[in-house]
């Protein structure tokens, strides 16, 4: 397993260790070991299945909804294992927040799409809230589009615009963590830019972690590349090394397009 | 607990909300769970209240209650054969003459019919399944009866009663209602109930499946009878048996028209009796005593008939969904 | 060079006309179900609109052998009786249903409980409303329009229960796994974000059991009984449309035998302008 790069001397948000994954009796995660460090971009990159998802998946406890699948290690979210059987599970995702592959607009209005997730853990005022409302939408660069019809339903925005919506949904609670899994996927190449451009401005205040399949992408996007293969951790690094000097030959057999 | 927050009155805020949401949680969930057991707890209070009810007439004339040819109120003797026989040769004939009936809806809904038309011709199918039963059965009485007798039971006297062996079947006067005329009242009431479980179960089948057999040269018929029904067979079944539970209990299509006799005859033109319209015609003045939990025990016989033919109906199409293969 | 078919057409010619036989067999049983539906419709139409008048609207029943009357007292008893039942079937239904489809997915009372609740939507409905009789109706020594409140909503419950966990599973995944996501509460999820994108299939399932008690009969016999006067006591025997139909038809006099029709017309433009109304709903909003 290689390492992290020890150039950096920011913080680590999250510390990945031994981290073995079971859906039933397959197992989707072996060993990973990963430090996510404060206010980067981390890209999970790989081949269909490799299990990217899987691991992004573990760190908001998402699996837990489903039985049968289950993880064993350690992930420490500011010095607390969050595999502990203890854990809040709603907390935590209230600090670890997540954008889906397809926009999933609660039916409601854009405004209280927002304003959900804040209720939940915050008492605001009506003034208060409209505020937040606003402050995430402008964050998601998308104000200006949607500002005059706060009270239409989030149904009514275009594909792009949802997805955007999604976003401001995960950042109006203000986590640490964004984790994004696929978000471009089920978009155009404007919205996807928009996008893109998007988690670039968030790293200032966030740490964003992205599963792409798209690795042109993550090159863009990301400060650190992780590329999986088969649910091993096959290389992590800083994204520049990895696509210019990977050290694994498997990881340049995947940026060189020799296998998919 | 882990905090994972950096402020502590953040924090602290945070523990109350998720001691809150913990109690919500456990109340809501326990909450729906009794509402869900409703249904269960209904199931087991009736068939314990009938019994309860029905047990005089069962501790005197015990078991062979259900299959004596008896109905005398004023003496207080009972036995139930005349209403069971009656529903069970009811529902019978509704069956026999539904069945093929909305199978050939079905196919015309699902194969024949131009596209245009599927869904409003689906829909007053299923229109004609909600017609309330007793809409059914003024219909049978000041409608089918008088052309019943006026033209139908003297055709088939005619014809299917000079058959030697089956005559014995269509005898008597012809007065429009009895055994016969509430089957058939029954199966235009069940038939588009049955088509509709059809059509949804024909639904089912992949239509790569069908497109392979038009690939090879099959015509509709044949995609109809080696694809589709094979593939369909326990819905389709169960849709039959789920037909037949409500045939069986079925009060007010029946009542109007069979005559509410207690006699036992082997030709369906005479007047008879089911355990429904039984209890519809006495119960209201059923004297306390042998006559009320005589009653009671036939109503306690129809519940446990259906149950038990409901049951399998509802095992079949739970086996014909499973073969969607994925979670529906 | 491979053996050429023997092709031949007499095989060819029966299949394809059995095949027609078939088809043509299988429009005509559509087409006598079409003339079953208008045949029906049409004599209710004719036989209920000769007899309907603003009387029938004002009046209540006649005493037997009286001329005229009306079926004011029944129209008000069935809005009584049915809307009281769809005030206690609704909450409970669809609690089941949420029950059943968000935390009832592998457990094996989940499966009894969906299992006999399906059987019940078939039940006998003269049996419930016996079971109804013998539970309440004995103990409370007289019958009631709460009774026959009781044995609809018996009748309601599972078709409710049935429709609103259809549904809540058509509700994508994603959904319910984006509010998790924010860390909302099971509960929360379940109601504010699940029921509320299910809101117009869930509406069209209490539109159908609407429909569905507003014509049942037979739990009615024994339960609410029938009053020949205006009542709004529901602690008391309530007139209904259902047991009027009942008791007038197969009567002697004829202006009971019209309003018999008449009650037949209102009740099943009701239950069809009901199922019409629920279609029309749930098609516009299929797209969640």
């Amino acid at each position: 397993m290689i390492t992290n790069p020890s150039a950096s001397p920011a913080k680590n948000v999250l510390e990945i260790r031994d981290l073995n994954f079971y859906y039933g009796a397959f197992q989707g995660l072996k060993n990973v070991n990963l430090d996510i460090k404060a206010n980067t971009v981390t890209a999970f990159i790989g081949p269909s299945g490799c299990g990217k998802s899987t691991l992004l998946r573990t760190l908001n406890r998402m699996y837990d909804l489903y039985p049968g699948q289950r993880a064993e290690g350690e992930i420490n979210f500011n010095g607390e294992n969050i595999l502990n059987p203890k854990q809040d599970l709603n907390l935590l995702r209230s600090r670890i927040g997540m954008v889906f592959q397809k926009p999933t607009p609660f039916p409601m209005s854009i405004y209280d799409n927002i304003a959900f997730g804040v209720r939940l853990y915050e008492n605001l005022s009506n003034s208060d809230m409209d505020d937040r409302v606003e402050w995430a939408l402008q964050k998601a660069a998308i104000w200006n589009e949607v500002k005059s019809k706060l009270n239409q339903s989030g149904l009514s925005l275009s594909g792009g615009q949802q997805q955007r919506l999604c976003i401001a949904r995960g950042i109006a609670v203000k986590p640490s963590v964004l984790l994004l899994d696929e978000p471009t996927s089920a978009l155009d190449p404007i919205s996807t830019g928009k996008v893109e451009e998007l988690v670039h401005t968030l790293k200032s205040e966030y740490t964003v972690v992205i599963v792409t399949h798209n690795m042109q992408q993550a090159a863009r996007v990301s400060d650190f590349t992780a590329y999986m293969y088969l649910g091993e951790l096959i290389e992590y690094g800083p994204t520049e090394s990895i696509f210019m000097k990977p050290t694994r030959q498997e990881t340049e057999d995947y940026i060189t397009g020799r296998f998919g | 607990m882990a905090t994972l927050d950096s402020t502590d009155t953040l924090a602290l805020h945070r523990q109350k909300v998720i001691r809150m949401q913990r109690i919500q949680d456990f109340i809501f969930e326990k909450t729906s769970m009794t509402f869900a057991m409703t249904t269960l707890v209904v199931l087991l209070g009736i068939i314990a209240s009938l019994f309860i009810s029905a047990w005089p007439a069962l501790v005197e004339f015990g078991f062979p209650f259900f299959y004596t040819i008896e109905w005398d109120i004023i003496n207080s003797k009972f036995g139930g054969l005349i209403a069971i026989f009656g529903t069970v040769a009811t529902a019978s004939i509704a069956i026999l003459i539904a069945l093929p009936l909305s199978f050939g809806i079905a196919v015309f809904l699902t194969e024949t019919c131009p596209k245009p038309l599927r869904r409003p011709l689906g829909t007053a199918i299923e229109l004609l399944a909600a017609v309330p039963s007793i809409i059914y059965g003024m219909f049978g009485l000041f409608v089918f009866a008088p052309l019943f007798a006026e033209y139908i039971q003297p055709a088939i006297a005619a014809t299917l009663g000079q058959i030697p062996g089956l005559g014995f079947l269509f005898t008597g006067a012809f007065n429009g209602i009895g055994i016969l005329a509430a089957g058939l009242i029954l199966a235009m009431m069940i038939l588009p109930f049955i088509a509709s479980v059809m059509r949804d179960v024909f639904e089912i089948v992949p239509p790569i499946l069908k497109e392979s057999a038009y690939g090879l040269g099959c015509t509709t018929w044949e995609v109809v009878t080696n694809i589709v029904l094979p593939y369909t067979k326990t819905g389709v079944v169960g849709g039959v048996m789920l037909g037949l539970g409500r045939a069986l209990g079925e009060t007010m299509a029946v009542t109007f028209v069979i005559g509410n006799a207690h006699k036992l005859s082997p030709s369906l033109f005479s007047p008879g009796n089911s355990i429904a319209s039984t209890l519809a015609n006495e119960f209201g003045e059923a004297e306390p005593g042998l006559h009320y939990s005589s009653l009671f025990a036939l109503a306690l016989a129809l519940f446990i008939i259906t149950l038990i033919v409901l049951s399998l109906a509802k095992w079949m199409l739970l086996r014909a969904e499973a073969k969607k293969g994925f979670k529906s | 060079m491979s053996t050429p078919i023997h092709f031949d057409a007499g095989i060819y010619r029966r299949r394809k006309i059995k095949s027609t036989i078939g088809l043509f067999l299988s429009m005509s049983a559509m087409a006598l179900g079409l003339v079953f539906l208008l045949w029906i419709l049409s004599i209710l139409m004719f036989k209920g609109f000769s007899s309907l008048n603003v009387g029938m609207f004002t009046q209540n029943t006649p005493a037997p052998g009286s001329d005229g009357g009306g079926l004011l007292n029944a129209i008000v008893g069935s809005l009584m009786i049915v809307g009281s039942c769809t005030l206690i079937s609704t909450p409970i239904g669809v609690m089941a249903g949420i029950y059943l489809s968000e935390y009832g997915d592998r457990s094996k009372f989940a499966a009894v409980t969906r299992f006999v609740n399906d059987i019940m939507l078939s039940a006998p409905s003269i049996v419930v409303g016996l079971f109804i009789y013998a539970i309440v109706v004995v103990n409370a020594k007289h019958f009631s329009g709460w009774a026959g409140t009781l044995a609809l909503a018996l009748i309601a419950i599972p078709v409710v229960v049935r429709n609103t966990e259809n549904m809540l599973r058509l509700v994508p995944v994603t959904l319910r796994e984006a509010a998790f996501a924010l860390g909302a509460p099971k509960w929360k999820v379940s109601t504010t974000v699940v029921l509320k994108a299910a809101r117009s299939g869930v509406m069209t399932g209490l539109l159908l059991s609407l429909a569905r008690v507003s014509g049942e009969t037979a739990p009615l016999l024994f339960t609410a009984l029938n009053n020949q006067f205006y009542s709004t006591n529901m602690n008391a025997p309530m007139a209904n449309l259902p047991v009027v139909i009942y008791q007038f038809a197969m009567s002697p006099y004829e202006n009971w035998v019209n309003l018999a029709w008449g009650a037949a017309l209102l009740i099943t433009l009701t239950v069809l302008g009901l199922n019409i109304l629920a279609r029309a709903v749930f098609k516009e909003k299929v797209a969640v």
